[in-house]
Order: C-alpha cells, then structure tokens, then sequence
C-alpha cells in the first residue's frame, strides 16, 4: 500500500498541457488543510482553474471535495479549519487566509451543499442579498436576467423554504449569478435532485458559464454528468488529486468508468471480481 | 371612566416606549443569537448621558439629544469590539453572562458617576402637559409616542427593504450563508449593538425626563421581556404588539387594583402572569417563526 502510495505520487498529478493563450483563473498549489489543528483533510492539493471553463471535481464521499472549496472560498474559517500549507491564487494574488467576505468581493462565489437559501426571506430577497457586494446600478437588470433564466422563481411570492428542492437550486444559483462573480465554486448542484431536475440545473450551469463568461469549479457525486459539462476535470482521493485530464479523457479512462460511471472493462463484470479489485486497487 | 381612559392612553404611551426598547433587544437577539441582559442599562446610560449634557454643558435638548444618540452610537460598537467580539464562537450562554456582567458594571459605574438618588432633567418644553381630547398628556409623551412610531417604520422599512437590513437578517438565519454572500459578520454584530443601544437611548432619555433619571431606569429592560417573549423573541412586529400589549395589561391592572381589589402592585406583575398564559397557548410567542420544514 506504502509503496504504490509513492510511486503514484510522483507521476499523478501532471497537468496535461493548456492552450497559451488561457490563463489560469484559479491555482491551487500543494495545499494541506487541517480542521481543528489536528484533523488533517487536504494533503497537498493542487489543482488549476482556466479562465471561462467549468472544471470537474470529482470524487468519493470523504475525500475532501466540499474542502477543497471551501479553502478557496475562505468559508473554512467558519468550520475551524485552515490551510497550513501551499497557496491558493486567483488572478495572480494570493488569497488564502483571507475572510470569506472579502474574498466573495474579488470575485469568487461559492453555492454551498445543500442549497443554504435563506428560508424565511423570499426570492426576490434572496436574490437581492446575492448582490450584497455590488454597489453598480445594474443590480436591476440582472434581477431581471436571472428571472429570465429562472421564470418560475418569479411566480414564487411566498416564503424560499417552501420552495422545491429544484427551485431552490436554481435560487442558489440565481443569487451567485446575481453577485456577477468571476468564479463560481458549485458544491454538488444535484444533491437530492429528480434526474429531470438534475438534467436541467446541468443545462443551466452550462448556459450561464456560456453566457456570462463565468468560469465554474463544479464539485460533483453526479459524475457522469460533470464529464458531460465540463470540460476538464480532477478526481481526488484521500484528500489528494489522484487523476485528472479533459474531461474526454476521463470519460474514456477505464478506472474512472468503474468507479464512477459504472460498467468498464469484460472481465470485471462479474461483481465478485469487481468486489476484490476495488480492495486491491485503491487510486494511490 | 376618564380615569380608565386616562391609563389606556398612558397604558399605549408607555407600550410604545417598551415596544421600541423590545426592539432594540430583539435587533440583537435577531443578529447575534444573544440575549441581553444589559438592555435596560443602555437607557440608563443614554438617560444619564443626556442630562449631564444638558446640566453640566447647559446645551438645549435639541443639541444635547442628538450627541447623545451618537455618544450611543459609538459606545454600542465599541463595546461590542471590545467586549463581545472575543467572544464571537464561544456558546452562546456564555456571551449571555457576559451580559449579566455588563450590566452589574453598568449599574454601578452609573451610581459611582451620578449618585444613586433620582434627578430630575431640566424643563424641556415650555408647558410640560399639554391637553389631547380633553386628556392631560405630558408632552414628552408626545414626543415619545410620534418617536415611537418613527422608529418603529423606520425599523420595519430597514428590515424589509435596505441593504443592510437584509444582510443582518441573512446573519441571523445562518452565520456561514452570510458570509458566502460577502456579508461580513462581525460588521453586523457592531452594528445590531449600536442601533439597538441608540433606539434604547431614545427610550431611556424619555422616561427619564417624565419620571428623572435613576438607576429605577435599568427596571425597562426587565419589563421588556415580557414583550419580547409575548411576540416572539425574533420578531420586530411582535417586540412592538407585545410592548403595547404589556404597557396596556400594567395600566388595566393597575385601574383593576386600585377600584376594587386593593392588592397593591398588580402593575408590576400583570404582565408577566399574562406572559405564562400566553405561553402556553402559544410557545413561540405571537409572532415568532417557527422553523420552516420541507418534509
């Protein structure tokens, strides 16, 4: 286990080339994050961001995905945790350790797990309260776009906890859009969520990544349709990047079709080999 | 009957003074989660502030009432910088205490500085009642009432529509939603701390001009928890119901003992048997919110 442990290590994580001409939004390089100074989640982390895509991460439950986020958008302060090691830099500055509040005016938005919309608020105040940060006068007109993207969040009158677990995904994502964000790190968009209802939130992050030029860092249990939209992705283990590449290339990876698609090669069909190879076989 | 009428009206004139004082403390339970204990104090030390500003300085109301309001101001984020922000991810029950402590200090900064015997403010207006529908009101009630209620819109427009009325709301539903949103939090405590010491002031300096100023003032805050309680800990709308209802309850139980039964201090404890009652019925006050639950 020791051994395979480092040979991986050494020649996991290579980044398969980028065109030049994209910059990298977002890196993250070689971060360890401990929760409550001694549980240690992350342990050297590293992942890159280009501008104007959505980027996959992928992974098993426990492997430090939500984490990973939530370093980035210096949420894990409200947990206890903190990023000991390596950094993180957006546009070219540093910004771990910073307070969440600040880090969402740079231009980074998290849509935590689960929704978290503020129940005994309406939409339009929820939405409203996406834009907390901007002081533009356009704050209007996006009320406006995002309803159009959401029409059904405009009949809604009442109360946000009485909307749907779908309506309320898409008032999530509508009040990041309203903070007209350069980054948005989207923590499991389908948790919970009907397959219809999953097939049209994935539409959506799709179209708004498209339309607004925001790039996404989308963290997924849902992997089969991350590698749709994506169009790069990462998969971690044990608080490490285990594997990544396009998401062409994960799609077609056989490991990552076990594990995560479902299927893969003839000769572990049968479940009982299945069963063995994956106590053998762990990604490190 | 005028006599009846006379304690409805001073019944409602002095429920509007607890309702604004109830609101200033549910501000802060709202944002902050904590309850406290040293709400009366502030009216005790707006009071105290305003009248040594108008007898010491010699300024007219009309200048010494507005330092005041910002001395308040100031002295509400300040001590929630020094005092209450340390304690920021400590439980709850402790940042409670800290207020029971505050307020002991409080108590007895105030009469180590102005003494323990009550004093009386200087005359503010020319005539001290004035005549509303053949009633005698003091006009400092007056004023306090059209305060009231000015205070009270204003607290309902900042809380539904301003920015930052929104932001301290999301604070209070979900500390960590808040600051995904950008919202920072410890902006919003010092805030919640300093309006809700400023609208206590108001109150403090109203009472004081009728009755003078003494530490008897601190007694508001204890009276405001039958109002709070009564509409619901995390409702404005209700902090103001059950100010009014509680300031009526006093005064009808006060015109009940003094008629026939003669029991002495009904006044003081109406409210709070009503408050038991009420309780029961309705175990999340008048107003309050139950949590929403998807099933």
């Amino acid at each position: 286990m020791l051994t395979t442990a480092t040979a991986a290590s050494t020649n996991a994580p290579v980044v398969p080339p980028v065109t030049a001409a994209k910059r990298m939004m977002l890196s993250v390089n070689n971060i360890e994050v401990v929760y409550n100074d001694v549980i240690l989640v992350l342990r050297g982390l590293s992942l890159e961001v280009p501008e104007g895509e959505i980027v996959a991460l992928l992974g098993a439950n426990g492997a430090g995905k939500s984490t990973t986020l939530k370093a980035i958008s210096g949420l894990l302060k409200t947990e206890d945790g903190e990023v000991t090691r390596g950094d993180i830099t957006f546009n070219g500055e540093r910004i771990n350790g910073i307070d969440p509040d600040r880090i969402v005016r740079k231009g980074i938005f998290q849509v935590m797990e689960g929704r978290r919309i503020i129940a005994d608020m309406t939409c339009l105040e929820n939405l409203r309260l996406g834009a907390y940060t901007r002081r533009d006068n356009g704050v209007k007109d996006d009320l406006d776009m995002v309803f159009s993207y959401f029409p059904r969040l405009k009949e809604r009158t009442g109360l946000a906890g009485y909307l749907s677990g779908g309506e309320q995904q898409m008032l999530a994502i509508g009040r990041a859009m309203m903070a007209r964000p350069k980054l948005i790190l989207m923590d499991e968009p389908s948790m919970g969520l009907s397959p219809l209802m999953v097939k049209e939130v994935f539409s959506i992050v799709q179209q708004i990544n498209k339309d607004l030029g925001v790039t996404i860092l989308l963290v997924e249990q849902n992997a089969r349709m991350a590698l749709q939209a994506a169009s790069r992705g990462y998969i971690m283990e044990n608080g490490k990047v285990v594997l990544d590449g396009t998401a062409e290339e994960l799609r077609n990876n056989e490991d990552v079709k076990e594990f995560y698609l479902g299927g893969g090669n003839e000769e572990r069909k049968s479940f009982k080999n299945l069963k063995s190879f994956k106590r053998r076989k762990r990604w490190i | 009957m005028t006599l009846l009428f006379q304690l409805l009206v001073n019944g409602l004139i002095v429920g509007a003074l607890y309702g604004v004082v109830a609101m200033s403390f549910v501000l802060i339970y709202k944002a902050s989660r904590i309850v406290n204990f040293a709400q009366g104090e502030f009216l005790l030390i707006g009071a105290w502030t305003c009248w040594w500003l108008l007898t010491s300085w010699q300024l007219p109301f009309w200048i010494g009432f507005p330092i005041t309001l910002v001395f308040m101001l100031a002295f509400g984020v300040i001590l929630q910088i020094v005092v209450l922000r340390p304690m920021i991810g400590e439980p709850i029950i402790s940042v409670i205490m800290v207020t029971i402590g505050l307020s002991i200090v409080f108590q007895a900064a105030m009469k180590w500085m102005f003494g323990v015997f009550a004093k009386p403010f200087p005359p503010i207006f020319a005539s001290p009642t004035m005549n509303l529908f053949g009633l005698e009101v003091q006009t400092v009630y007056v004023m306090s009432l059209l305060i009231s209620i000015l205070i009270m819109a204003g607290f309902g427009w900042f809380f539904k529509y301003s920015r930052t009325g929104l932001a301290m709301r999301a604070t209070a539903f979900d500390q960590q939603v808040a600051q995904s949103l950008g919202i920072s939090v410890r902006h919003m405590f010092a805030m919640s701390w300093a309006i809700s010491a400023m609208v206590s002031a108001v109150a403090g300096v109203t009472v004081g001009v009728v009755n003078g100023v003494s530490s008897a003032l601190s007694f508001f805050g204890i009276k405001v928890f039958p109002a709070v309680i009564l509409g619901g800990l995390d409702s404005v709308i209700g902090a103001v119901v059950g100010g009014l209802i509680v300031g009526v309850l006093e005064n009808m139980a006060h015109y009940l003992d003094s008629q026939w039964l003669n029991w002495g201090n009904m006044y003081e404890i109406a409210p709070f048997y009503v408050l038991i009652a009420i309780l029961m019925i309705k175990p999340y006050g008048l107003f309050g919110t139950k949590d929403i639950e998807r099933v």
